[in-house]
């Protein structure tokens, strides 16, 4: 039993601790030279790189095409389904599975569950919605491999994986160099 | 062109930004700081002896009895509940109306919601008598039946209002909080330091993908504040106005209820803000005069919306005609627990229209000492909602008269030892500034074409 349980933390810890891949990182100090090289970058037909950034960056989803997050309908389909079950849990308990007669209400007294409706469409959204976001971004993740410490401060990277479509060392790394990068180099993300 | 006021002063590099606010993780605080916690303590200790006497004694240590059965436990709920609020409404609602002023004071104005809805869930729960069976207000399976909570109740639409409210919030601001742990967790030299950022930063990275997703949620977020806002004082309204007492019984209560709410937290900011930048002199350039400012200019409007209010109630008693709904009003302002209903009109009417003057929105001393009135003021109006309603209704031979005990003193300054113990706390331990989200605003103000493109 114990080493069954072992084998399921194991797992889980393998699960969430992503080791990275090799690539080439190009790093700048300046954000706008940044989403200038990213534009680039893509013109030149690599697909599949990513930019890292201490914060949201203007321009960088239209630079790197990266498409509108559908979060909002994760959002909106359960925030629905709490409100639908805010509806049946009321009138379940209230109606069917124990009815008690208060003050003479009807047993499926609908403006008085509406409060427990609302509440639990907002707290379903809610959460859901950051369910999705650390299941897309894949969080957690144990110790994640870091390019560079301050690019979660001031310095921002490009990194192109060895898997991405049009990877080529010599040629990407001349390229962030032309782009301005204060720094190339071989590393892990 | 407009000319824009900068939003963080002194013309920070975004490596000043990371050093100042990580600074106040990273560094052993000040003596200073060490006393304002000792004397948050101190409080709680109070608060933790009064509270561990009146679950042990009985509520009667308190000044509750027949008629007046809600007393300070629930005046102090509300009061509370009301404070955290301005957090969200700062937050969320800022947000939503893109107003960028609202970055550098988010995070702290979020932490007073949290802390003030933990403080404030702790009285309904030290007011059932008997709190160690809190747990029946929830709906689960059990063994009576099932006998399931009343959900026509107003009560059970609070504990939904209120458990919704404390789980969002804490997400919404938590959520807020991940990538400023990667940045600690990034610059940290000690290996415990780097442990626990670390893992409260849940391995975060900051790819462009990972902030696209981000600001989606962080916005969807706000979204849904915004209306779980105004539905939780609502509901705390329907507490009393779905009962038939007169002065409880009125249809203005959600409105009235939120404005208030909105108005008393503002207050609480304020005061919060002014010790934050006495206690950390460094935090001056992120929480500048102008957003001090804009506060007192949101206290003097929700100042008026109250007073509004309470004028409001005069006129329906009179219109109303209704023998009781007069006694009532008349009774608020010239019966026995008159002082309550002059010190709230003093100090939320009054008071606050002194920030019609520039030179006193943009002074320290006048603003700490008004947002403590308004403190005073908005506890004393839930006092009156509460107490003064109970304590004469519609048969004399029911009325009486509530007279408070050093239980219900203690109670009511202890709850503050509790909320600025953790206040302070969180002001050594989590980065108190959102360092992701006041970096994108730090050149408002100072390049010559910024024209804000949003």
């Amino acid at each position: 039993m114990r080493e069954a349980s072992m084998g399921i933390i194991d797992k889980a810890i393998s699960c969430i601790s992503d080791k990275g891949q090799d690539g080439i990182a190009g790093i700048w100090d300046d954000e706008h030279k940044l989403v200038e090289a990213a534009k680039k970058t893509r013109d030149s037909g690599v697909v599949g790189f990513e930019a890292i950034s201490p914060f949201p960056l203007h321009g960088i989803d239209e630079a790197m095409g990266i498409p509108l997050s559908f979060i909002p309908w994760v959002t909106f389909v359960f925030g629905l389904s709490g409100c639908a079950f805010g509806l049946w849990f009321t009138w379940w308990t209230s109606a069917v599975n124990w009815p008690i007669l208060i003050g003479g209400k009807p047993m499926f007294s609908l403006p008085a569950f509406i409060p427990i409706m609302f509440e639990l469409t907002i707290l379903f959204g809610a959460l859901s919605s950051v369910a999705s976001l650390f299941f897309i971004c894949g969080l957690p993740r144990v110790e994640p491999p870091v390019i560079d410490p301050d690019l979660t401060s001031h310095r921002f990277a490009l990194f192109v994986p060895k898997t991405a479509k049009g990877f080529d060392k010599q040629r990407l790394m001349d390229l962030f160099k032309s782009l301005g990068a204060d720094e190339v180099k071989e590393t892990r993300f | 062109m407009m000319h824009r006021t900068p939003l963080i002063l002194g013309k920070k590099t975004y490596k000043d930004i990371s050093d100042d606010i990580c600074a106040l993780v990273e560094r052993f605080p000040s003596p200073r700081f060490m006393l304002g916690l000792a004397g948050a303590q101190f409080l709680f200790l109070i608060f933790v002896l009064v509270q561990g006497a009146i679950v042990f004694k009985g509520l009667g240590l308190m000044g509750v009895s027949h008629p007046v059965g809600w007393a300070t436990d629930i005046v102090t709920f509300v009061f509370w509940i009301g404070i955290g609020h301005a957090g969200t409404l700062i937050s969320a609602i800022l947000f939503l109306f893109r107003q960028k002023w609202r970055t550098s004071i988010a995070r702290t104005a979020e932490a007073m919601t949290v802390f003030a809805v933990m403080t404030a869930g702790l009285f309904p729960i030290l007011h059932v008598g008997r709190p160690w069976l809190a747990y029946w207000l929830l709906p689960y399976p059990n063994q009576r039946g099932p006998l399931w909570v009343n959900f026509r109740s107003p009560l059970i639409w609070d504990v939904f209002a209120v458990s919704t409210y404390a789980t969002v919030s804490i997400v919404f601001w938590y959520v807020g909080m991940v990538p400023d742990f990667a940045t600690v967790r990034d610059r940290a030299k000690n290996i415990w330091r780097k442990r626990i950022y670390g893992l409260l930063s849940l391995g975060w990275r900051g790819t462009a993908h990972d902030w696209n997703h981000y600001e989606m949620v962080y916005m969807l977020l706000a979204g849904l504040a915004t209306p779980l806002v105004l539905s939780v004082h609502s509901i705390v309204s329907f507490d009393f106005a779905v009962s038939s007492l007169p002065g409880w019984h009125t249809t203005i209560f959600p409105p009235y209820f939120v404005a208030g709410a909105i108005f008393s937290g503002f207050g609480m900011c304020i005061t919060l803000m002014t010790i934050f930048r006495a206690l950390v002199p460094t935090i001056k350039d992120y929480i500048t005069m102008e957003h001090l400012d804009v506060m007192n200019r949101i206290i003097l409007a929700t100042g008026m919306m109250v007073g509004y209010s309470y004028g409001s109630e005069f006129f329906v008693a009179w219109y109303s005609g209704v023998e009781y709904e007069q006694y009532m009003i008349l009774n608020r302002a010239l019966g026995p627990l008159n002082y309550s209903y002059w010190t709230m009109v003093t100090c939320n009417v009054l008071i606050p229209q002194i920030f019609w003057f520039r030179k006193m929105r943009r002074n320290l001393w006048v603003m700490f000492i008004v947002s403590i009135f308004v403190n005073i003021g908005m506890w004393f109006e839930r006092f009156v909602i509460t107490v003064t309603s109970l304590h004469r209704d519609f048969l004399p031979s029911n009325w009486g008269m509530f007279h408070f005990t050093m239980f219900d003193f203690g109670a009511l300054f202890g709850s503050f030892g509790l909320f600025l113990t953790l206040f302070l706390l969180y002001l050594r331990v989590l980065p108190s500034v959102s360092i992701a989200e006041v970096k994108p605003v730090s050149k408002v103000g100072y390049e010559g074409g910024e024209h804000g493109h949003h």
